[in-house]
Order: C-alpha cells, then structure tokens, then sequence
C-alpha cells in the first residue's frame, strides 16, 4: 500500500515512523528540507521537498498510482487544497486531511466529494480533548478506550494496593461482581505483555487492560483501586485550543479553572467559556497554585504547547497535593521518562491522532484502532464478514479460533447488544469483534484472520 | 456649533407639532366644546413660530452627531413649552404658565405628574391633549433610546449601536437613523391601537380607551379621571393595562427583532427583560406578602399586582390609594421606580440593562477579591460588554445619585417639605414616575413655582438620561 504523507510535523513524522515499521511504502512531502533528511536518516521512507499541495510536487511524490494521501500540514488551507488536487489530479482513491479549525467543522456538508473531496477529516485537538475528558470522568484509569461508538469500553487501570481484586487470581472476579460480565484482556507487568488466564493473579502495580460495557466500567475499575471519588475540582493549565475545548466540555460537569499566561487569550477564553474561571498567569508558578488552593484540587491537566512547562507544572502540581495530574507530553523521549512518576498520566497528542489513523490502513474491515503503549501494542475493532467457509471467524466459538500468540477477543458487539467473549461464544457475521494485540507485530496475522477467503469464490 | 441649522431643525419639529395640535381641535368639534379657538390660537401661534425658525436662518450645514446633544434637549424643552400654550390659553383651568409647562413637560417625558384635579370635569380635548403629549414623547423618546442615544454613547447605551455586539443585535435594525425610526414608530403605532381595541374590548368608552392607550404605550400615566385606572374598578381593564405597560418597558428594539423573526422566545433569552421579570416577582411577592399581612387592602392580590407593574415601570397609574399602603411598599415601590423598565422602552428610571450591568460588576469585584489573577469579562446574552460601557454606567449611576440628592436637597431649600414628600416628589420626577407620597400623593398643585421648575428640571434630566443635559450646561460644549 501506498502512502502519502504531506507535512512532516509531529503528527506526521509520529505516523510515517509507525507506518514504515508495517511494510507500507511511505512518501513524506514538507517544505523543510532538514526535517525531511532526519526522518529520512531514521525511517525507511521516501521524502519529497516542496509545497505539498503543489500538482507538480505531488506528482514527483508519486501521487499517481497512491493508495492513500494524508494531509497533517500546520494550514488547514493547504490540507484541503491537496486533497483537491489529489482528487481532480490523480483520482487518489482515499483522502485524509486533517482540520483543526472548528469553523470548518461546524458544517458536515462542507466536505462531500463534489465539493471538497476528503474521506475522513482528523482532528488531533478533538482526539486528545476526548481522551483527557473520558480521563476525567473515570478516575483512575489510564486510558479509556471507545469501541462501536461507546458502548463497549476498554480502560486501562494500575492495580493498586488495596483493591479487592489485587492479589487475587482473575476467575474470581466472577465472584466479586456476579451481575456484571467483563473479561480482562491484558496484563502488563513491568512493562511486559502477560497473557491472562483465569489463575493469574493480579499484582499491585500491574497495568491491567479491561474489557466491558460502558455503564459497567466504573465498577470493575473499582475491583482494582480502592473506590476512586469522582472529581470535581479540575484545574487546566494552559488555554490553547486543547484547554480551551477542555474546559468548554467539562464546565458543566466539573469546577473548572484554566491558567493561561498570555493575557488578551485570558480575555478570550472568559468570553467563550461560561462557568470556567479563567486566570491569568504562569501554570509553574507557586505562589499562584497556592493561591488557588491547588490541594483541593482533584485533577490537574497541563496542555500547554509546551512540554516543559507541562512537565514541570505538572510535577509542582502533584507535591503541592493534587490527587491526579495528566500531562500533555509531545516528545517521546520525556514519556519515558515521567510516566510511572510522579505524573500520573501522559497524554500523547501523536499517538491519539495516529489511532485515528491507522483504522483507514488497515485491511480487511477495521472499524477503529487505538494504538496503545506508544504504538507497541493495538486494540482493533474488526468487523465480522462471510460465513462458516469463507472466514476464519465466523461461525466459529471464540475458543476455536486460532488466534496468533499476545492476541485475545475482549468484546462482541452484535447490533446493539454487548457480548464479553467467552470461549463458548460463537461469532456471526456482521459481528464487530473487540481485539487486543499486546505486540503490534501480530497485526497482519490478526488482518488475515477477518479477511474474507477468496479461494471458496 | 451650527445654531442656525439648530433652529432649522427645531422649527421642523415644532411645525410637524402644531399639526398634531389639530386633533385636539377635532375632539372639541366632535364633543361640541368651546376649546376650538384655544387650540386655534395655540396652533396658529406654534406654526407661525415653527416656520419662521424653519425658514429665516441662511444655511445649507448638515446636521452632525455631535449636535444631537442640543437638539434634544431642544426638543423636549422647545416642545414642551410651547405646549404649554393650550393649557395657559383655556381660561376655565385658571393656569399659571409654571404650572401649564409643568402639565406638558410631565406629559412628554411622560412622567405623567399633574398638577391638575378635577379632571372628570375638563373639557375632553384638553384631557385628549394631555394624553397625546404623553403619547408624541413616547414617540420620541423610542427615537431618543434607540436611535440617538447609542449613537451621542451616552450612559453605555452605545451598547445598542448597531454596529457594537450587545444583547439586541440585529442587522434588521438598520444603521439609519431615519429608517430606525420609522420601523419603530409604526411598532408604537401599532401597540397603541392594540391596546385601545383591548381597553375597548375591556369595557372601556371608546374615548377613555383612546387616552389610556397613549398614555399606558408611552408608560405615561395620565389619566382622563382623577381616580387613575381605579375609576372603572374593573379587573379586565387592569389586566390589559398590566399586560401593555409590560410590553411597552420592554426594549422596542427587541420587539423588532422578535417581530422580525417571529420568534416571541426571544424574550426570554433577553438576559435585560430576564431581569425586569426577575425584580417584578420579586417586589410583586413582597407587596402582596404584607399587604396581607397587614389588612390595609380589601383585595391585596390584585391591588398589588396592579401597583406594582405601574409603579415600577415608572408608568404611575393608581388603582388604589398605594401611599396609604404601610410605609415599607410605597417605599420600595418608588425605589424598584428607580431601576425602572428596559432601556430603549417607553420606560424611565436608570434602566434595567444598566442595574443589571452594576449588579455583574459588583460580582465581578467579589470574584476578582477571591481570584485575584482571574479574568472576568461581564457578558450579557454571551456577548463581552467592553470595559468601556461598564465605566459609563457606572458613571451614570454615579451621577444620578448625585442629583437625586442635589435636587432633592434643593427641594428642602425651596420649601418646607417633609423627608417623604421630597423624595418622592424628586424620585417620581427624575425616574418619569409620576404619583409620589405625602403631600405630591393626589397631585403637585400645593408645591410653590420655583419646586415645580425644579420638578420639570428633574423630569428632563431622568429622560435624556442625565448626560445628554448636562452635557449642555459645560462650557466647553459651547466653546467647541
């Protein structure tokens, strides 16, 4: 598969270094030479110099005989022009652009293709904003995953001393919480992928993937912390589009304050958002977070655009008392370093805009990918097709079929209804099934397995 | 200064005037009364003045923002002392010319105070008289709130500026003066002959229902009788007065727009009538609360209802004998007076966008003690009210106040009145009220000449919203 990638920011060198690690053929355009020539020096990807929705410059990138064009440019403008050219040009079959001006998003019926031809509009701002908000309505879990629009979740949880669960094997769930159906999908330990059984025992400090519906979430996670109280003072540090979409979502639920340093934003911000209190100073300032009694504070979210300021307001906001900081960390190599700290969660911007992704270069009929543990790990909503002979899947109960090593089924959605997989559960067509890959090297193997066999036609 | 082109102006206005002294002529005719050669003579003499100031003055100058001060002023003033004239000619009514300036100035700021009794007994063309001057201010004080002021920026109205984002936007609301104008007249028209046919509907004389419709749309208050609206005692009248006073305190820009969009919800997003609605069940519960409490009223549901929309939206019709009522209403009645209707009504008093707009900035200041680094902009309807507006408000307020007491201890100084009766003779005067309490509750005859000029004073300077006057009586203004 063919791949063009215009723009060689952070969103697209994130997703042209998770590509060309699957055998994709990539081509990157950007217009700054010295960008290109570092990835190019790390990645095994072609790259072109030149104005990305240039026709010529598109052409010389091979646009022709291209599968796939993602425009993930700083200018929305220069995004949907390459889409268009794409389209009118080289007939390119899909089209990925992404917008971040909520302007254009105001109306669906902007981009259709006999006016401005894109396929699916990516909004890395929105992405990273949903994540910190389904953070924020489940205290204590990692990550919080959406699956068949919402009703199945998949949340990831840190066992904690304490919780009744922990220090238990898994099949005694089952005791704890007779009425609810859930099945754990994953266990890191130490970093490391365990398959779950149902005598493993769960250790404190254990990174636990869990599968269940989304009413039933809040009560298994309680299974493995000690009964998280729901927030209610939020703190947001930084009032750029993620903290001011932020607070617009949150405001009705939650307390909430933003910090922002630069004071006509201030004004902006108090002017578009209604109960928010916005104020006006520097999110690493002591004096202030002391002022705002910042160890009342249930939550605090650093999503500045700078990482350091995250990070360091981050951890000032932990040792004066906030029980939970989520930090907003771009750079790779400062995820490494704080998560497990004294930061409680650190949001990557890339790899929530990556997921969205990667559900469009996916063979076969793939619904939705979260791209997990920083691109090592997936979980994949596939859907179901064929019958009995020509699938590998359907008709056939979760325990025959031959799953490859690190994968397992969390979830069934069939029409409206949920099924927990278990072993005796048989999956028919049309069913979208919930996977989890603890290695992303099981991905193609997971890809052939919904592929509908063509021998059988 | 363009005085010439001034005059021009003001003879404009003071022909256009005359005319309407025609229909008064027309009533005496119809009833067969012997005003006809009173208002004759009046109108020949306004004509005659209006052309010549309209004709002699050599000048082709434009009129300019800036003289919209003084015309103004001149309007209200130039109009309501030659108006003055009929009331001065009718020999039978025995009139000093104070009090006949006192009698038109009241009825075109429609403040609705009168120096008058015995009503019931005046010929019809004068009360039809009198109640047109209530209703001709009306009209121009819709121009005035909506159109003019925003325009001069006086007191924060430039709030309404079609150009400005505030509560009342729309593109509708044409930029011109004169198109304004004329959308809103024919909305005052046409609520006027509304509230005729429902008076009429009512059980109301076609004539009475006539009168009261100019003064309830102008939220005036005169009345053809001396017992107000609690001449007819009944309870279909007092409902259409209440229901027209309440339309017409409301912004007339705001009538447009929902008449526009046809849209009548758009009322309740207005966070000003949100307020007005918000004070008036406020009062409203009160007053009842004690006036069944206390026993002083034989329906107290009713009489309180009714009090309390007039007194508050500063139109001053009586169905009771409220200064009777114990001494906390009367009072927080003439107080809930002084924040008065919405701004770009018919209404006086200070305005409730701008209590309104007080009120958020003392939170404001609340807030900003609590979060001293906080950024609070104060929004009305979500839209940011610059800093600006907020200053002028609060400077207006500032001023009113200030003259309320000035004028009220002029008032001590001029004669020997009691604390009841001077503040609310300044308070129904400057708020265009109307009926005060002790010695001014029946009428304001027992006051000496130099207290009534101070009334017409304060009476003016409540309805060009304080500024506008003042601003004339700086020397710098002449000197430009």
């Amino acid at each position: 598969m063919k791949i063009l990638i215009i723009g060689a920011g952070q969103v697209g060198g994130t997703l042209a270094e998770n590509l060309a690690s699957e055998a994709f053929d990539i081509t990157l355009i950007d217009i700054n030479a010295t960008r290109l020539y570092e990835l190019k020096d790390r990645l095994d990807i072609q790259t072109v110099h030149g104005h990305g929705s240039h026709p010529d410059v598109l052409r010389r990138a091979g646009a022709d005989d291209a599968d796939l064009l993602v425009a993930v440019t700083e200018s929305d403008e220069v995004n949907i022009v390459a889409c268009q050219v794409c389209y009118t040009l080289f007939q390119t079959p899909t089209k990925i652009a992404r917008i971040r001006s909520a302007s254009y998003l105001l109306r669906d019926s902007l981009f259709q293709s006999e006016h401005m031809p894109i396929d699916v509009l990516i909004n890395p701002e929105g992405v990273v904003t949903e994540h910190i908000v389904q953070l924020l309505k489940h205290p204590g879990a990692l990550q919080v995953l959406n699956f068949a629009e919402g009703r199945v979740q998949l949340v990831a949880v840190r066992a904690v001393f304490g919780g009744p669960l922990v220090g238990q094997a898994i099949k005694t769930l089952r005791e704890h919480i007779p009425k609810v159906d859930t099945r754990v999908a994953a266990i890191f330990r130490r970093g490391r992928p365990i398959t779950p059984t149902g005598d493993t025992v769960i250790e404190v400090d254990d990174e636990v993937f869990i599968v269940a519906a989304s009413e039933h979430i809040d009560l298994v996670m309680s299974e493995l912390r000690r009964v998280e109280k729901p927030f209610k003072k939020v703190v947001i540090a930084g009032g750029g589009n993620i903290g001011l979409r932020l607070a617009r979502e949150v405001e009705d639920r939650f307390s909430v304050k933003v910090i922002e340093f630069n004071e006509p934003r201030c004004v902006e911000l108090a002017e578009k958002l209604n109960r928010t209190v916005v104020l006006n100073g520097d999110a690493t300032d002591r004096e202030l977070l002391l002022e705002e009694n910042i160890e009342q504070c249930d939550a605090f979210c650093a999503v500045t655009n700078d990482d350091e300021v995250n990070i360091m307001s981050s951890l000032l906001a932990k040792r004066l008392g906030v029980r939970q900081v989520m930090t907003l960390i771009g750079k790779r190599a400062y995820v490494d370093l704080v998560q497990g700290g004294d930061i409680d969660i650190a949001v990557s911007p890339q790899q929530a805009t990556t997921s969205s992704l990667l559900s469009h270069v996916r063979r076969g009929d793939v619904a939705m990918v979260h791209s997990l543990r920083r691109g090592a790990a997936e979980a994949i909503e596939a859907i179901a097709h064929g019958d009995k002979r020509t699938s590998k899947v359907v008709g056939r109960t979760i325990g025959e079929i031959d799953l490859p090593k690190g994968t397992s089924i969390g979830a069934l959605v069939r029409d409206d209804e949920v099924l927990i997989a278990h072993d005796d559960v048989i999956i028919e067509t049309d069913d979208h099934v919930i996977l989890f890959l603890s290695d992303k090297q099981q991905v193609a193997a997971v890809e052939k397995l919904f592929q509908v066999g063509l021998t059988f036609f | 200064m363009h005085l010439p082109v001034i005059i021009r102006v003001t003879g404009v206005l003071l022909t256009l005037f005359s005319l309407t002294l025609l229909s008064p002529v027309l009533v005496a005719v119809i009833y067969d009364e012997s005003t006809v050669p009173t208002f004759a003579v009046a109108f020949v003499i306004t004509l005659v003045t209006g052309l010549l100031m309209w004709r002699l003055p050599r000048s082709d100058q434009e009129l300019r923002a800036g003289d919209g001060f003084l015309v103004t002023v001149l309007f209200y003033l130039g109009l309501g002392l030659v108006g003055a004239l009929p009331l001065y000619l009718f020999d039978p009514l025995e009139s000093s010319f104070t009090n006949a300036a006192f009698e038109s100035l009241s009825g075109l700021t429609t403040t609705g105070a009168t120096v008058y009794s015995g009503l019931d007994d005046l010929p019809r063309s004068i009360l039809f008289y009198r109640n047109l001057l209530n209703w001709l201010g009306g009209m121009g004080i819709i121009v005035l709130a909506v159109a003019i002021l925003p325009m001069l920026g006086v007191g924060g109205m430039q709030l309404y500026r079609a150009e400005s984002p505030g509560p009342v936007k729309d593109s509708k609301l044409t930029p011109r003066i004169t198109e304004t104008a004329k959308a809103l007249w024919y909305l005052y028209v046409g609520l006027t002959g509304a509230c005729a046919l429902s008076y009429w509907v009512a059980g109301m004389g076609a004539f009475d229902a006539i009168c009261h419709s100019f003064s309830t749309v102008a939220i005036g208050g005169f009345s053809t009788h001396d017992l107000s609206i609690g001449f007819f005692d009944s309870v279909a009248i007092e409902s259409v007065a209440i229901a027209f006073m309440l339309l017409s305190a409301i912004n007339f820009g705001l009538h447009f727009v929902v008449v526009s969009r046809r849209n009548p919800l758009l009322y309740l997003r207005d966070p000003e009538v949100r307020a007005l609605a918000f004070m008036l069940t406020v009062v409203g519960v009160i007053v009842v609360t004690v006036l069944s409490r206390e026993g002083d009223s034989p329906a107290p549901l009713r009489e309180a209802l009714f009090q309390v929309v007039s007194i508050s939206t500063t139109t001053g019709f009586t169905t009771a004998n409220f200064s009777g009522w114990p001494s906390a209403v009367p009072m927080l009645l003439i107080l809930a007076a002084f924040a008065g209707g919405c701004a770009g009504s018919t209404a006086g008093g200070i305005k409730m966008v701008r209590v309104l707009l007080l009120y958020l900035q003392g939170q404001r200041e609340l807030r900003r003690l609590i979060h001293p680094t906080g950024i609070f902009p104060i929004k009305l309807a979500g839209q940011r009210v610059p800093n600006r507006v907020i200053e002028t408000v609060w400077s207006f307020f500032a001023a009113y106040v200030f003259l309320f007491l000035t004028l009220m201890t002029g008032l001590f100084l001029i004669t020997e009145v009691d604390f009841q009766t001077a503040f609310s003779a300044v308070g129904a005067c400057m708020n265009n009220l109307g009926p005060g309490l002790g010695a001014v509750a029946e009428n304001y005859a027992a006051l000496p000449a130099g207290a009534k000029w101070l009334l017409i004073f304060a009476m003016l300077l409540g309805r060009l919203e304080i500024f506008t006057l003042l601003v004339l009586l700086t020397p710098e203004f002449w000197r430009r």
